[in-house]
């Protein structure tokens, strides 16, 4: 779960890492009560999970607490990448002497966080990575040590960093261990006119499989704007919204993906994702057939299961315990292969529905449903 | 001779007196798995009964070790108490961990795959389905009737994809089937598995199934045209799965790569391995090339 950066900065400030002073505001009036309490001159940012806001128009300067009101209103209703803009953040502006970036971050290769630092800060980090590596320093911490002082001297070092920072980047080890996260940045870190070194802008994204000793968090990140998303997540599965017409269930991340392509592969689109994941019950079936056909998109749907620990038969079960109570209106194209198949199919066949067609293979079964969406 | 796991192997299992753990222990033994005890602090020195075979409850890794002499684990605890069990099944000693708990946190893998790897144990996931050496033995939760012994060696990150696989190449059959599971850090990589698979006499054509994410299937490429001499067959899920969470800059700075199904299928093809668009066209790839060889062989 990505976190938004008044979030993250209110990570930073708990684990005692210096931030600007700064305030949330959902509204143009609040905007110009916080810019007041800050002195009257503030950066006015946009609050989306994604990258960009900046070039976006997402990130303003205002003079007074007036032009802050003026342009939170502006920024706030705001499509950024697709992200609705529903909060500002005001912050007091501060005089920069120059900018760094630091990074922890899972090194998926490696099995290890890897420290990224560069004394090069700012937007274009990616593009400094690219062209000049060597001003990006890399460094894996060992798992069992973390980040000591003299772990976080050896990183600043290597990244040409000041020595003010080695305090920073061990607070941030800290931010990462003690909170879950797989990734903390701060882009930019930076050193005041003052000498001072803060943590201008910066982002968080925790581990979900945290959340059970995380608890702060509660449902935070689990908002899903689409309906059929959030009514999906409400019974417990695994549903991901697309834009096409063919709505599709399977048993494992990793065949569901399969069964897209395939059906991609037949010329159609899929409508979605669903994963009924492994050993599923009839009623997970059930539930996950009448969240697809209530999106008005799905002209057919592919059933696609290989039964490995789920059995077919619980399957064919939950299809027919769904034809009971969705009236079914589209057809409905069943693959059903592995443990008690043979059982699964017969039970679809007894229940003889005018809208179901079995098939016996996967690649078959996909062209079917695809020319079934497809042709009217 | 299969790779990581024969019938030789002397298995245990953490959390085998749970619901799962209950379940996949019975399909192991009637898959030929040597079971030779479950681990539980609160009941140990008991029994318990899978239909004809009785295994004992050992209260800890070690001692199991001891009255047995197992050499692999099976990991079925909950993700709270998983880096708790791995740490203490390698202080141990074993040599194989194969973890199934799904929804460890991060920090806790990191951990344990550092601290196991200094002791030498070998972890098979987490978040996998496990290995399979068809007709010798089974840890995990693979369904061990889909296919029988065979020639054939498969890597997976996906389980059902795994599945789907060893159904359409049954009639060949496999000499040992590893999912390496779908957790961002995994203890076994594809490129380990190929490189047990190369040297596997049991084995002659590898299957390598991968999908989006990471860059574990790019490295895996490298690796192909570095040191492997079998014939490699690819099958690369994902192609229009929605865009998945990007990690920031720092993502991408680490991978150096978009992670997409397409760069991972022109890697492995770059690297001289077929890569089929569907399972089942995977499947006919392998075939092909099984045939192809047999004629060789014979001309």
């Amino acid at each position: 779960m990505d976190l938004y950066e008044h979030q993250a900065r209110q990570l930073f400030e708990e684990h005692g890492i210096v931030v600007p002073r700064a305030e949330v505001a959902d509204s143009p009036k609040e905007a110009r009560e916080i810019a007041r309490r800050l002195g009257g001159r503030v950066v006015v940012k946009a609050q989306v999970k994604t990258g960009g806001r900046g070039k976006a128009g997402g990130v303003r300067l205002a003079a007074d607490p007036a032009a802050a009101e003026l342009t939170a209103r502006q920024i706030l209703g705001m499509d950024i990448k697709g992200h609705t803009v529903g909060k500002v953040m005001l912050a007091q502006p501060v005089d920069i002497e120059s900018e760094f970036y630091v990074s922890y971050v899972l090194d998926r290769a490696a099995g290890r966080f890897l420290a990224i630092a560069s004394a090069e800060g700012g937007m274009e980090i990616e593009e400094v990575a690219a062209s000049r590596p060597e001003a990006v320093a890399r460094v894996h911490i060992d798992p069992a040590e973390g980040v000591t002082s003299a772990k976080a001297s050896e990183i600043a070092e290597a990244a040409g960093l000041p020595a003010q920072t080695v305090d920073v980047l061990v607070r941030l080890w800290e931010v990462l261990v003690r909170e879950d996260a797989v990734l903390v940045e701060v882009n930019p870190l930076v050193r005041t006119e003052q000498g001072q070194i803060l943590a201008l802008d910066g982002k968080v994204t925790l581990d979900d499989n945290a959340r059970f000793r995380q608890a702060r968090w509660g449902a935070e990140g689990m908002e899903h704007d689409d309906p059929l998303e959030a009514a999906a997540a409400a019974k417990g599965l695994n549903y991901v919204k697309l834009d096409g017409e063919v709505g599709i269930i399977g048993n494992g991340a990793g065949l569901v993906m399969s069964t897209l392509d395939v059906v991609a592969g037949c010329g159609a689109r899929p409508a979605n994702f669903l994963d009924i994941g492994g050993g599923a019950s009839a009623q997970i079936m059930a539930d996950g057939l009448s969240v697809i056909l209530s999106d008005p998109a799905v002209k057919s749907v592919f059933v696609n299961v290989f039964g490995g620990i789920t059995a077919c038969d619980a399957v064919a079960d939950g299809i027919v315990q769904a034809l009971d109570s969705v009236q079914l209106t589209r057809p409905l194209v069943v693959r059903l292969d592995g443990n008690n198949a043979a059982r699964g199919r017969a039970i679809l066949d007894e229940r003889a529905h005018p809208l179901v067609q079995q098939a016996t293979t996967m690649d078959g079964a996909a062209c079917r449903a695809a020319r079934l969406a497809t042709s009217g | 001779m299969a790779i990581y796991l024969t019938k030789e192997s002397k298995v245990l299992v953490q959390g085998m007196t749970g619901g799962e753990g209950m379940k996949h222990t019975r399909r192991m033994l009637a898959a030929g798995t040597n079971v030779v005890g479950g681990v539980n602090p609160r009941k140990a020195g008991r029994t318990v009964d899978f239909d004809d075979r009785r295994v004992p409850v050992f209260g800890s890794v070690a001692d199991g070790i001891q009255a047995t002499g197992a050499d692999a684990t099976v990991v079925f605890v909950p993700p709270a108490f998983a880096k708790a069990a791995v740490v203490e099944a390698a202080d141990a000693g074993i040599g194989l961990a194969v973890v199934i708990t799904e929804g460890i946190p991060v920090h806790d893998s990191v951990a344990f795959h550092a601290h196991a790897k200094a002791q030498g144990t070998r972890v098979v996931g987490p978040n996998c389905p496990g290995l399979i050496t068809p007709g010798q033995s089974n840890a995990g939760i693979i369904p061990a009737d889909i296919t029988k012994p065979g020639r054939i060696g498969l890597v997976s990150k996906s389980g059902t994809l795994t599945y789907q696989l060893m159904y359409e190449l049954r009639d060949i059959g496999f000499s040992t089937c590893v999912g390496i599971g779908g957790d961002p850090v995994v203890g076994t990589t594809h490129i380990d598995c190929l490189a047990a698979f190369q040297g596997d006499p049991d084995t002659e054509l590898i299957v390598l199934i991968g999908e989006i994410g990471g860059d574990a299937e790019e490295r895996a490429a490298a690796y192909v045209r570095e040191y492997v001499t079998k014939p490699v067959v690819g099958y690369i899920a994902g192609f229009t799965a929605p865009e998945g969470k990007t990690m920031g800059h720092a993502g991408a700075i680490v991978s150096g790569s978009s992670g997409t199904a397409q760069a991972k299928k022109e890697a492995l093809e770059a690297a001289g391995v077929s890569v089929g668009n569907t399972p089942t066209e995977t499947a006919k790839l392998v075939l092909a090339c099984l045939e192809r060889r047999r004629a060789a062989a014979h001309s």
